[in-house]
C-alpha cells in the first residue's frame, strides 16, 4: 500500500541513525488455493448467485474477507441474506476506514455479517475513491445498517445511496468534516508545563 | 431492489404543508399549552432529553404525542460523542485499554476484553496467553455482567417508582466495585485486561474477598426476585411493554438480553466460545414473552448463570496461585507484579531493581517497550464477545505500525437504541422509559 521511511512520524529531524529503515506496507494479501472448512462453499455460493462478484478474496487470522465491487454490493448482499446456503441473516457492524495512500479507493466500508443459522461469520469489504464517495446503501437488506451508514457518513463522508435518512448522527448537524479521515487533525492544544511547551498529541514527534 | 430509492420518512418539503410541529427552540410551557389549546388539536411534540432523568444519560427523544399515544418517537444520539476512536489512532496498542475502558462505562471490562482479544488475534499470541490471565478474565467479565445487570434493573426499576430496587441494586453493585478496586485499583475504568494477559495477579486477600462477595451475592440476589418477580405493579408496568419479536431483532441487530427475550437462545459464550468459556458450565437464559418483564427475568436469571460461572473460576484461580498472568514475550508483556503504593498506583519494585540497578540493556528494553510499544502485524480483526447488552465487538485494522490504524467498536447498545421506535410506537408516552430501560443503552458506549 505504502512505503515509510525511518522511524519517525513524518517531518521531524531523525537522529537516531535508524533512518534508512525501509518497511513497505502491504494490505490484504488475496487467498490463494482452497480455504478449507465451509470458505470454499461459500465463496463459490455468491459467484454462482452473483455474476464475477470478488475483487479478491482474504483469509487471514482466521477471518474471511469478501472484497466486493460497490456496483454489485446491493446484489451480493441480497444473497448473502437470503440464499439458503448463505443465510448471513444478521448485519452486526459497519464502520468506515481511510486509506489516504491507496489511489483510487480510499474509502472503504466494512461490514460483518453473521449467520444464525450456519453459525459463521463473514467480512464484506468494499471501498470508493474519494473523488466519488459513493456506496449503494444497504439499509433495504440489512435494516441494522441504518445507524452504521449514518455514523460512517459522518464519520468518514461516505455518501450512502438510497440510504432514507442520511444525515449526521454523532456530530452536530452544522458540523464541517468528517472527523475520522486520516487527513482531519485530532485537535488539541499545545500545553505549558513548567517553561517548555508540549504540542498536542497529533503534532508531536512519535514513533511509527 | 426497488425499495431502495423508497423514502421511508417522507419527502423534503413534506413539512411545509400544513401545522408544523416541532420540538425545537423550547419557551415557556405556557405557551406551548396556548398554542395547543388554540390549534385544538391533540398534537403534541415532547423534546425528551438529553437532559433527563430517565434516558439513561445524554440520550434524546423527540417524542411526537397524540394525548398520551406516542405516534412517533425518534431519539437522538451523539452528545456524549468523545472521540474514542479517533485518539486511539495516535496512541500505542496498550494505551488503547484505557480508552476503551471508558466508551460502555457500567461494563468496562468487556469494552477491554474485546479490544485485547482482537489485537492478540492480529499478534497470533491468542494461543499463549497464560492460563490464569484467561481465568482473571472470565472472572472479572462475569462479576461485570452481574454488576450491569444490576445497574439495568436498579434504574429500570427507579424509573417505574421501585426505588428499593435500585438501592439494594447499586449496594450490591459496590460490593462487586469494591473487589475490582482491590484487584485493578479502579472501581471503574480499570485498564485492567492488556494485550497480552492482565495488568496485574489478584492480591493476596483475593481469593478470600472473592469468597465473601460471592457469599454476599448468594444472600442478597434473591431480594430481587421476591420484590418483583410477582408484584402486581412491577408487573403491569413490565408485561407486554416495549414489545419486539425474534425477526424485528434480526433485522435491527439487536442482541443479548432483548434477543433471549423473545426465546431464541443466541449467546457467543456458548455458539462462539472465547477465553475458554466451553470449559464453564452455565446455562442460556431465555423467555418468552419479548417484553420488558421477559428481559427483566433474563437478566435476573444471567445473573445466577454468572455467579456459577464465577465459583467455578474461583476453584481454578485458587489451584493456579503463583502462575503468571501476562504473556511470556518480552517485546508485548509489560511489568504484571506489582505491588500497589498508598495513591493506589502500582510499581513492580523488582523490575525497577532490575532496570535501574542490575541491567542497561534491560532499562533501554523497558524504554521502548513503554514508550514506543510493539508493532502489530498488518491485518483486520473483529472479534465479537457477549457483553451484559449483547455482542460487543472491536473491529481492530492495523497498518503494522505501533499505534492502532482504526479501532471501531461495535456497541450494542448503538444497535438497541435503534428499535425503540418499533417497541414504543403506538403505546402510552409513560412507557417509553419502560422500553428504554428494558433496553440497557449506556450512551459511553453508544457514542463513544
Amino acid at each position: 500500500m505504502s512505503v515509510r521511511r525511518g522511524m519517525w512520524s513524518a517531518g521531524t529531524g531523525d537522529t537516531s541513525g535508524y533512518g534508512r529503515i525501509v518497511r513497505e506496507v502491504v494490505v490484504a494479501t488475496p487467498a490463494a488455493g482452497p480455504l478449507g472448512s465451509w470458505y470454499d462453499s461459500v465463496r463459490d455460493r455468491l459467484a454462482t448467485l452473483v455474476a464475477d462478484p470478488f475483487v479478491k478474496v482474504v483469509f487471514e487470522y482466521g477471518e474471511l474477507t469478501f472484497h466486493i465491487p460497490r456496483e454489485k454490493l446491493a446484489e451480493a448482499m441480497w444473497a448473502l441474506r437470503d440464499d439458503a446456503l448463505l443465510r448471513f441473516e444478521f448485519c452486526a457492524s459497519v464502520s468506515g476506514v481511510h486509506y489516504p495512500q491507496a489511489a483510487g479507493a480510499e474509502l472503504h466500508v466494512v461490514y460483518h455479517l453473521q449467520s444464525m443459522t450456519h453459525n459463521r461469520r463473514l467480512r464484506v469489504e468494499t471501498a470508493c475513491p474519494d473523488a466519488d464517495p459513493h456506496v449503494p446503501s444497504v439499509v433495504a437488506t440489512y435494516p441494522a445498517a441504518d445507524w452504521h451508514e449514518r455514523e460512517t457518513w459522518d464519520m468518514f463522508g461516505i455518501i450512502f445511496d438510497g440510504h432514507p435518512h442520511l444525515t449526521r448522527i454523532l456530530m452536530p448537524d452544522d458540523w464541517v468534516g468528517h472527523p475520522q479521515r486520516k487527513d482531519y487533525p485530532l485537535g488539541g492544544i499545545p500545553i505549558e508545563y513548567k517553561g517548555t511547551t508540549v504540542p498536542p498529541v497529533d503534532e508531536r514527534r512519535s514513533y511509527r | 431492489m426497488t425499495a431502495q430509492h423508497t423514502d421511508y420518512y417522507g419527502t423534503p418539503g413534506e413539512e411545509t404543508e400544513g401545522t408544523v410541529y416541532t420540538a425545537m427552540g423550547g419557551g415557556d410551557f405556557a405557551d406551548i399549552a396556548r398554542e395547543q389549546a388554540e390549534r385544538s388539536d391533540e398534537t403534541l411534540v415532547i423534546n425528551m432529553g438529553p437532559q433527563h432523568p430517565s434516558t439513561h444519560g445524554v440520550l434524546r427523544l423527540m417524542v411526537e404525542c397524540d394525548g398520551e399515544t406516542v405516534k412517533s418517537i425518534r431519539p437522538g444520539i451523539g452528545f456524549l460523542h468523545t472521540g474514542i476512536e479517533k485518539n486511539m489512532e495516535y496512541r500505542s496498542w496498550t494505551q488503547g485499554t484505557t480508552f476503551v475502558t471508558r466508551m460502555d462505562y457500567v461494563s468496562p471490562l468487556f469494552n477491554e476484553a474485546a479490544y485485547c482479544l482482537a489485537v492478540e488475534r492480529l499478534l497470533g499470541i491468542e494461543d499463549r496467553i497464560p492460563q490464569r490471565a484467561t481465568e482473571i478474565r472470565v472472572l472479572m467479565m462475569e462479576l461485570c455482567r452481574i454488576a450491569s445487570h444490576l445497574v439495568a434493573i436498579g434504574t429500570g426499576g427507579m424509573e417505574i417508582g421501585a426505588l428499593t430496587v435500585m438501592t439494594i441494586g447499586f449496594r450490591e453493585r459496590e460490593m462487586i466495585l469494591d473487589f475490582f478496586e482491590a484487584v485493578s485499583g479502579l472501581r471503574m475504568n480499570h485498564a485492567y485486561i492488556r494485550p497480552g494477559g492482565v495488568a496485574n495477579d489478584l492480591p493476596e486477600t483475593g481469593i478470600a474477598q472473592l469468597r465473601t462477595l460471592i457469599g454476599w451475592l448468594e444472600k442478597h440476589l434473591p431480594e430481587y426476585a421476591a420484590f418483583c418477580n410477582e408484584n402486581p405493579i412491577f408487573k403491569g408496568r413490565m408485561c407486554g411493554i416495549g414489545h419486539q419479536d425474534l425477526s424485528a431483532c434480526f433485522a435491527l441487530g439487536v442482541t443479548g438480553p432483548v434477543l433471549r427475550s423473545t426465546g431464541y437462545a443466541w449467546d457467543l459464550r456458548k455458539q462462539q466460545p472465547y477465553c475458554g468459556y466451553e470449559t464453564y458450565d452455565f446455562d442460556v437464559i431465555t423467555w418468552d414473552t419479548s417484553d420488558a418483564y421477559g428481559r427483566f427475568r433474563v437478566r435476573l436469571q444471567e445473573m445466577w448463570e454468572s455467579l456459577k460461572i464465577v465459583k467455578q473460576v474461583t476453584e481454578r484461580l485458587d489451584a493456579s496461585t503463583g502462575q503468571p498472568v501476562m504473556i511470556d514475550d518480552p517485546k508485548i508483556a509489560w511489568p504484571a507484579k506489582l505491588a500497589v503504593g498508598p495513591d493506589g498506583q502500582g510499581n513492580s519494585h523488582e523490575h525497577i531493581k532490575h532496570i535501574m540497578g542490575e541491567s542497561m540493556e534491560a532499562l533501554i528494553h523497558h524504554f521502548k517497550l513503554v514508550t514506543e510499544g510493539f508493532r502489530v502485524p498488518v491485518g483486520q480483526a473483529y472479534v465479537p464477545i457477549e457483553s451484559p447488552k449483547g455482542e460487543i465487538a472491536c473491529h481492530v485494522v492495523s497498518d503494522g505500525g505501533r499505534k492502532p490504524y482504526r479501532v471501531h467498536m461495535r456497541d450494542p447498545g448503538f444497535n438497541h437504541l435503534q428499535s425503540v421506535p418499533i417497541q414504543c410506537e403506538g403505546g402510552m408516552i409513560a412507557d417509553v422509559v419502560v422500553a428504554i430501560g428494558s433496553l440497557d443503552p449506556v450512551m459511553g458506549g453508544v457514542d463513544r
